[in-house]
This record gives structure tokens, sequence and C-alpha cells, in this order.
């Protein structure tokens, strides 16, 4: 039986169905599950069974699906999901085990010691046959016209499983079911579905849109929302790659390719500061898609839907030709000449010193800040400036220690924290995957989450503690009930947004947490945990940090002769002083560009292999997946080629005498896939200097403004995407879908 | 009672094929479609005696499971709202229950007692599983269907009076063939018992439930054939000093 029944109980079973290792020793030591009707037990030790001869041993609460896994027998599936509640409805694992008169399936069965199991005998064949012919008899036979040809589960299964002749001569023909209307992004075909529920369990669990389940049932059950409405999260095209057959398909990726004729290279996503490990498939020059990567410790399998979904922005108003400005026309001129008038616009600017200004923007690769601060410095200059609010003066938490900008609990720490303060961030926008995390520990353990800033819908419930600066006095006060609750906890978080720094009152806000963080050391900086993290939402900030690009005092006032704009597209122009000469290096004809005198092509994420430092300060490298287009080049190369222009070449050649550089400033810039722990005395001792710096800021009580109000349209790859613009129609707009029944969001979800 | 019905499907016994599986030409009935009686922004609140049921309800259960008083609270509105549960009675149960509102559609749209379209005054399910077929349930079902004034299975009558559906197994298999009027079932129905009850109904009145043939429940209808002796009291057959 399957429908809401079903659905009650894969909710009931909790966290019991992480990853193994994992999901088993990390949540031991948590209190009992307050928002799901169960909790994990606590594991207690290693068993022993035997799965084809062969014995393995698995933590005790396993699946035995996971123990025939690692007695390495490959057991077909399509509703187990290892990150998902286990609903045991397809009965395509079915197993033999001794002593069972009937054949068992494996992923809802807990592994048992000593127990002997068969994953291949005529009986485990058999039954799986006649399990494949009962989910062909309701599946259309539509595979050449089908999108998820070629990584179908259903088509891979049936040609170990399926049998070559059809028993079904039902006059009536086969379950026809109406399509969803999801959105912009999911496509659906619901006479394919084989109601795994796995979409289901994923919109529930993870991406917390609970509008989603599954009605009817028996051979009625269908998967929708029973009243018309669209799936809005962010996390919605992670469904696309759970479906095990071609029932929900990428709508943007309809009928534009096959997987086999897509070359994978594996790289990072920058929409956002987490580092979201993809595979960009290509084919020829073009990005056909985006999919994510499996990395436990950043994104574990999903990925945003910007992240996957805004690559169509790389195709259009792409820079391709160098330009000059003549008049208030941009005419195309050849690198030679670009780089000539760079030369010649410095002289004649006369910039001297700080006059000359380099403004890093939100896409700007760490390669190429390293050679921009030090061409930057070469000509003498200190002012390197960022491009966001107030990015002119020197951050208020300062560079000096890495752990005053980064988030030090580290991305899977948020899983171990208990409580959970947010300051002046939304992180369902700024890092929707980290949110996805904090659902995760809100749903399955105790956690309490505040929030001080502007209100948002997070997908959990939070206590609310005030907008501003006023609320966050009260709180490091220790005033309300939320202020107790964290005192009282064991390994209390906070996080705060990155935005934070550029509100008003950001330097009285950083001073208050810095005390705070101080006086209660004992929890939140200790040898083995640091709850004090700031969620960077910018994928190149960290870097920028990193390598110290960042304004001296004396150069953040000083009036810049020579602006360059390394892919600073949200500058203000009013803040670039008219007289200026103005260059704009960048792959994107947006705000920077329209700026510029001189306008240098250069390479967007997908077309070149560069280093990327996420906001915990992991440093992974992306990767290459096709050329840039037209005339554009690598972004240092272009550094490298204007340092020769204006007669102060830069020492490197190559890209790993590039990086050897990079090695002089921060060995952690390059050890790739690791990330280092700033140890909590240094830590302690950067909140002090940071105290310090910050103290007697004036507040102004102005409440704390998100950065982020279009989630969709953030840089300029996503503005210049159509898909993204649908869904700002869709969701943000909220235009073109009639919605039926209320549109008020409760504020804390339930389960 | 609470045995699970069959959906209002369209099927006609007529056309009953070989085929097993209904004929289905839209599956309209698991997704909701807003019409002018049915859509969220007629208002729905339990009245006042309700209210206070559902609190009693609700009290039944711990206060982290207030929601496993879905299916309750769901009948209690059925029943309020004229016998059938529209989008606007599943939306206030879930606001009283604090569960998002798909759970609460999940609910309604598995148990087919649950009728998601608006239903006559008087609600008739004939039951056509195999034991009553084999005591003539068709029969029953075209007499029902004909005597209201040839509407099909699913329908309801032009006056609004009556619905007709037919279902599976009641549990009342020994007293078939029957059907279901309201809240009370009528049985051991032939033709003209079955017209019978209907026109009591037809004029507002509510004929005595249970077997129309005479039975007092589910006895032999051909008298005792066992334990027809007079059974013996205490005592008998004791030695004496028991006696
Ligand atoms: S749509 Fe796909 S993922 Fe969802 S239940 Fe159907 S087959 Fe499973
Ligand atoms: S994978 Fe085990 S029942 Fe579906
Ligand atoms: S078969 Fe009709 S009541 Fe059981």
């Amino acid at each position: 039986m399957a429908g809401s029944a079903g659905m009650l109980r894969a909710v009931s079973r909790g966290t019991n169905t992480g990853r193994l290792g994992k999901s088993v020793c990390s949540s031991s030591s948590r209190k009992a599950g307050r928002r799901q009707l169960s909790s994990t037990a606590p594991r207690q030790a290693d068993i022993t069974l035997t799965v084809d001869g062969k014995e393995v041993t698995v933590p005790q609460g396993s699946a035995l699906i996971q123990a025939c896994e690692a007695a390495g027998a490959n057991i077909p599936r399509f509703c187990y999901h290892d990150r998902l509640a286990i609903a045991g409805n397809c009965r395509m694992c079915l197993v033999e085990v001794e002593r069972s008169p009937k054949p068992v399936a494996s992923c809802a069965m807990p592994a048992m010691p000593g127990s002997k199991v068969w994953t291949n005998t005529p009986l485990v064949h058999e039954a799986r046959e006649g399990v494949m012919e009962f989910l062909l008899a309701n599946h259309p036979l539509d595979c050449p016209i089908c999108d998820q040809g070629g990584e179908c589960d259903l088509q891979d299964q049936s040609m170990r499983y399926g049998s070559d002749r059809t028993r079904f001569h039902e006059i009536t023909g086969k379950r026809a079911v109406e399509n969803k209307d999801l959105g912009p992004l999911v496509k659906t075909s619901m006479n394919r579905c084989i109601q795994c529920t796995r979409c289901v369990r994923f919109a529930n669990e993870v991406a917390g849109v609970e509008e989603l389940g599954t009605t009817g049932r028996g051979n009625d059950l269908q998967i929708g929302m029973y009243v018309e409405k669209t799936m809005d999260s962010e996390m919605s095209g992670n469904i696309v790659d759970l479906c095990p057959v071609g029932a929900l398909t990428s709508k943007p990726y309809a009928f534009h390719a096959r997987p086999w004729e897509l070359k994978n290279t594996e790289s990072v996503d920058v929409m956002d500061a987490v580092g979201s490990n993809i595979r960009v498939d290509s084919r020829g020059v073009q990005v056909m898609r985006i999919q994510p990567r499996t990395n436990d410790d950043v994104n574990e399998e999903w990925i945003s839907d910007k992240t996957r979904y805004a690559y169509d922005g790389l195709k259009f108003q792409r820079l391709t030709t160098p330009l000059l400005k003549q008049g208030d026309r941009f005419v195309p001129a050849s690198w030679e000449e670009a780089l000539q008038a760079v030369a010649d616009g410095l002289a004649a600017s006369g910039a001297k010193g700080d006059e000359i200004q380099a403004v890093a923007g939100h896409l700007a690769d760490t390669e190429t800040l390293v050679a921009m601060k030090d061409f930057v410095n070469r000509l003498g200059s200190d002012n390197l400036a960022l491009d966001q609010a107030g990015g002119t003066a020197p951050p208020v938490h300062g560079v000096d220690v890495r752990s005053n900008y980064l988030f030090n609990s580290t991305i899977p720490g948020v899983e171990e924290a208990d409580v959970i303060l947010l300051v002046g961030t939304n992180p369902r926008h700024e890092a929707a995957v980290l949110n996805s995390r904090i659902r995760k520990s809100w749903l399955h353990t105790g956690l309490e989450v505040g929030l001080i800033g502007e209100r948002a819908d997070t997908a959990y419930g939070y206590d609310y503690l005030g907008d501003g600066a006023k609320a966050l006095a009260d709180f490091v006060a220790g005033k309300g009930a939320f202020a107790e609750k964290f005192k009282a906890a064991k390994k209390p978080m906070i996080i705060v947004g990155s935005a934070l720094a550029e509100q008003a009152d950001g330097a009285a806000a950083f001073n208050a947490l810095a005390k705070f963080v101080e006086k209660n050391k004992e929890t939140l900086v200790t040898d083995e945990w640091n709850g004090f993290s700031v969620l960077q939402r910018i994928a190149s900030r960290p870097a920028a940090y990193e390598v110290g690009f960042v304004p001296s005092k004396k150069a953040s006032t000083t009036k810049p002769k020579f602006v360059y704009l390394l892919n600073a597209d949200e500058v203000d122009p009013k803040s670039i002083p008219r007289d200026a000469f103005v260059v704009y290096q960048g792959h994107h004809g947006d705000l920077g560009a329209s700026l510029a005198d001189v306008v240098l092509p250069a390479a967007a994420y997908t077309e070149k292999s560069t280093t990327w430092i996420n906001t915990e300060g992991r440093s992974q490298l992306g990767r290459a997946a096709v050329p840039p287009p037209g005339a554009s080049r690598e972004d240092w190369k272009i550094i490298r080629a204007i340092s020769e222009a204006t007669g102060s070449p830069l020492p490197y050649d190559d890209v790993l005498a590039l990086r050897d550089r990079m090695w002089e400033l921060s060995p952690s810039l390059v050890r790739y896939d690791a990330r280092e722990r700033t140890s909590s005395p240094i830590a302690l001792a950067g909140l002090r200097a940071l105290e310090a710096r910050t103290r007697g800021a004036a507040v102004s009580g102005r409440a704390f403004v998100r950065p982020i109000a279009n989630f969709y349209m953030t840089d300029p790859i996503s503005r210049a995407s159509v898909t993204m613009a649908q869904c700002t129609r869709a969701f943000v707009k909220g235009e073109e879908y009639g919605f039926s029944g209320s549109r008020e969001q409760p504020e804390a979800a339930f389960a | 009672m609470l045995a699970l019905r069959r959906s209002i499907a369209l099927r006609s016994i007529a056309r009953r094929g070989l085929s097993s599986s209904s004929v289905k030409r839209s599956d309209a009935l698991f997704v909701h479609r807003d019409t002018k009686y049915n859509n969220p922004s007629i208002p729905f609140e339990f009245s006042k005696e309700n209210l206070t049921k559902a609190e009693e309800i609700i009290a039944h259960y711990p206060p982290q499971y207030r929601k496993a008083a879905v299916i309750p609270l769901l009948d209690l509105g059925q029943r309020q709202n004229k016998g059938w549960t529209s989008i606007s009675v599943m939306n206030y149960v879930a606001k009283l229950l604090g569960m998002p509102p798909m759970r609460v559609y999940e609910v309604a749209t598995f148990y087919t007692m649950f009728n998601r379209e608006p239903i006559g005054d008087n609600f008739v399910q004939v039951c056509t599983t195999t034991p009553c077929m084999l005591r003539g349930s068709t029969e029953i079902l075209d007499t029902v269907c004909s005597h209201l004034g040839d509407i099909k299975p699913g329908e309801t009558t032009k006056d609004g009076k009556f619905t007709v559906i037919e279902v599976e197994c009641q549990g009342a298999c020994s007293n078939a063939p029957m059907m279901v009027v309201n809240d009370d079932f009528y049985e051991d129905l032939t033709a003209a018992s079955t017209k019978k009850v209907l026109d009591a109904f037809a004029q507002g009145q509510k004929p005595k439930p249970g077997p129309q043939s005479g039975r007092h429940t589910s006895e032999n209808s051909a008298g005792l054939t066992a334990l027809t002796s007079k059974p013996y009291g205490p005592g008998e057959f004791c030695t004496p000093e028991f006696q």
C-alpha cells in the first residue's frame, strides 16, 4: 500500500537513512528528535553477517542494502536513496535471506547479526523480474523521446531484469496521468512516474517544500501538489537528478542532448561562496548542463537551482572581442590596440600611487586577484577595492586573521550545532545548500535557530529576535528566552552574514559579537569547535580577503584617476570619478562594461582552470570545460599582458609560477580540497583585535537589510540567463502561474 | 462502516468488460480544480458545537501528535459541510492541526469515504463485491439506478435528493445484498424492499435500518438447525450435593 500511509512511515523513519558511517556516528550524540516522530537509535556496535558467502561488518542499524553494498553486491533499486528516508515501496531491491519464506526488501530491512543473505539466486532473479514486469505494466514505452534515456535507472535495470516480450494485454491501455506544472525548471511527464516518492521525500525533508505529496492510492496514486502550484524552492532542480525515470526532467535542457554525447568536466560552482562541487557537461564549445558532484564536506549531493540552471547565461551578452570607447560608442579592437590603449590611458590619466584603483567583483578568480594585486602594488598603489557597499574602505573585520571572515565551524559542522543564531543573513538565499543542512538538523535534532535581521522564509522555524543592532545588544546582554537557550547550549553557533560588515551598524555589531564570543569562549571557541562563522555570499570574496585584496586606510580616501574593474558589475556608477580612465575586464556586457573606456573580454568560470576559495577557506580547483568564446582570454593572462604593456612586467609566465606566488602569499591557497583550521588562541586574538578596532562605533539603530532581494539574479551570468529570468517571473514576482490556495506561508514548517 | 469505498469512478455496470482495470477518462479526481462551488476562498469553519467536539478529539492524542486527529476532524468537517469535503474543509483542518495542507490532501484523497465533490441529501452506496454480487447486487444496483430516474453510479438525481455509488465490501456479507444510505445499513434487500427504502427516504422519513427481510440480525433465515433442544440450566445433571 503506497500513498499517505506510506508517507507517514517514510517521515517517521528519520535519520536512520543518512550515509552509512557518517549519519550513524553523528546522530549518536543527539537528543531525541522533536520534530520527527522518532529519532535514530544510538549506535551500538558493529555487526557481522554473510552476503553471498562473504562476511561483512557494518554498523548496527544499517539497512541490509548497505551491508550488501559493503560486500560488493550490486542491488537494483528505485526508491531507496541513502540521503533520504526509507520508503520501501518499489520492491526492486529484493534479496533472499536465510529462514525467510519470502524474498526481503533489503532497503527496508535492518541488517541482522549472523544472517545469511543471497543476492544472486534464481529466486531473487525471479522476484526482481516480477517487480520489473509490474513496473513496466504502467510505464510508457517512449524511451526514444524521453530525456532520461541513457541515464535512466528503469532502462538500465530492465536490460538486466526486463522481459523481452509483454504479457500486458489490457484493452483499456496503460494508466494515464496528467502532467503537473512545477514551474520553469522541472518538466514533468507523469505517465512515466513509478511512484518511488523520492521527489516527495526530497521536497519534504531537504528542500522544505511541504506542498509536494502523493494523492490518491494504489494504481491511481499520483505525485503532485493537489492544488495548482509551482514548486517554489531554490533546490528544486535536485528532484530531476533523483527521479529514477524520466518523469521529472530538466525543462531548460529538454531535448538538447543525450548523456553519451556530453563531455564531463569536474569543476566548482561560483554562484555563491559555498563552492558546490559540480560537473559541467559540455558538447563542443557549449555548456549543455550542470550537475552536482558528491562532496560530503561541501554540498553533499545537492546544488541550488542557480548553480544548476544559470549556465544558459554563459551564451548571452558575452564579450568576445576587446572594445574601445570612441565618443559614446564601443568599437572592436585587436588585443594589441586594446593593451596599448590601457597603457596610454594609464599614462594620460596621470594617476600616481593610490590614484590607481582596482575593483574586484563577484566572479574574479584567485589567480587573477593575486596577479591584479601584484600589478597594482607594482605601480605603487594600495587602492584595492571590493565590489560591494563600502568596498572602497578596509573591511570592518580586517583580513589579518582568517577566522574573522571565514565560516569557521565548517559546513558539515552546522549539523553538530545545537543552537544557531543568524545575524543579518538569510542562508536560504546566500547559501542554499548550507540552508538545507540547517533544515536537516532542525528536522532531526532539537536544533534551535534565532534570527536577527530582516524576516525571511528560511524553510525551518526560528525565534525572531529583532531587526538590528538593538536586538543584538539585547541578545548579548543575555535578555530573552533565546539568549538563555544559547547560554545553555553545548555547541552554539553564530552565523554572521557577509552583508553585516556592509550595514550602517556593521562595526558596532561586529564589536558586540566579538565581545560576546570572548565572554563565552568556553563554548564558542574551543580546541574542537569554533562557532563564530561568517557566511560569505560571493564566490571571490574569501579569496580576496585571503590574498589581502583590500585597500589601506590612506588609499581608501584617495580619489582614483585610473580605475580597473575586474569583473566588477555591481559598482555604483556615481562612485567612479568622471575624469577617471576606466578599464573593464570580464566576460559579460553588464553594468561594468558600460562604464569602461576599454573593455577586455575574459573567460567565465567554465572556461578557465582556476582556484576558488569557498566560505570555509577551502580551496578548490575549477576546470575548463569549454574554450573561452571569440578573442576572450584567461583573466590572469590579460593582467600579465597589461603589466608588460605598461612596462612593469609581472614575474610569472605560466600558471604554475603564478601558483608558486600564491603559495608564497598563503600556502592554503594551493592546498586543494583541504581546509585549515585557525587555532583557538589565534581566533580569539583576531576577535580581540577586531573588538579594539571597532570600539566606540556609533549605533544608528537602522535595521539590517538582506543583501539578496532576488535569489535568481545575483551576478552577470545569472542576470544574462533566460532561465533565471523565468524563475524571477514565476517565483519572485509570482506572475504567470495561477495560484490556488492561500499564499501565506507558515514561518515555521512542520514535518 | 470503516471499510474503504471505491472512488466515485465512472464505472457503469453495462460497460463492464473483460479487463479488470477501470476506465478513467480524466484524473481530475486526484487533483483539485477551482470551481465556483469548491475553491479556497469559500469560507469554512467548525460550528461552535463541532469545535468543542474537535477539541475533544484532539485531546485524545498527545500534544506533539495533534495531526493524528486529521481523519476524525475531516469526517467532522464533511458532516458539517453537507456530506462532502471541500478544499476549504481540508485547509481549515490543516490550519487547526498546524500541519501542511498537502498532508491533509494526501489523507483526504487516500480514503474514498471522503467525498471531494458535492453529494445529494441521501448518499446511497450499493455494495457489489463478490458475496453481494452472488446474492444479486447487480439487480439491486439496477433497481436503485432506474428507480431514482435512470441515473448512473456516481451521479446525483436532478432534485439533488440522492447520490448513488458502487462500493466494495462493507462487512455485512452475511446479510447480502446490502446498501448503505447515509450512516445506516439496509440489508437482505430485494428489488421491492430497495424501492420501499428509497421511497421512504424520498419522503424525508428514515426507514428502520438492518435486514429488510424480517430477520433480526444474521441468524439463519431457514430457522435454527443446531442447538434446537432446551439448554440445560445450572445444576442439571450434577450430583445431588451440587444441586
Ligand atoms: S516523479 Fe520520479 S522521483 Fe517522483 S515518485 Fe515519480 S518516479 Fe519517483
Ligand atoms: S529500493 Fe527497496 S523497496 Fe525500493
Ligand atoms: S460483499 Fe457486500 S457487504 Fe461484504
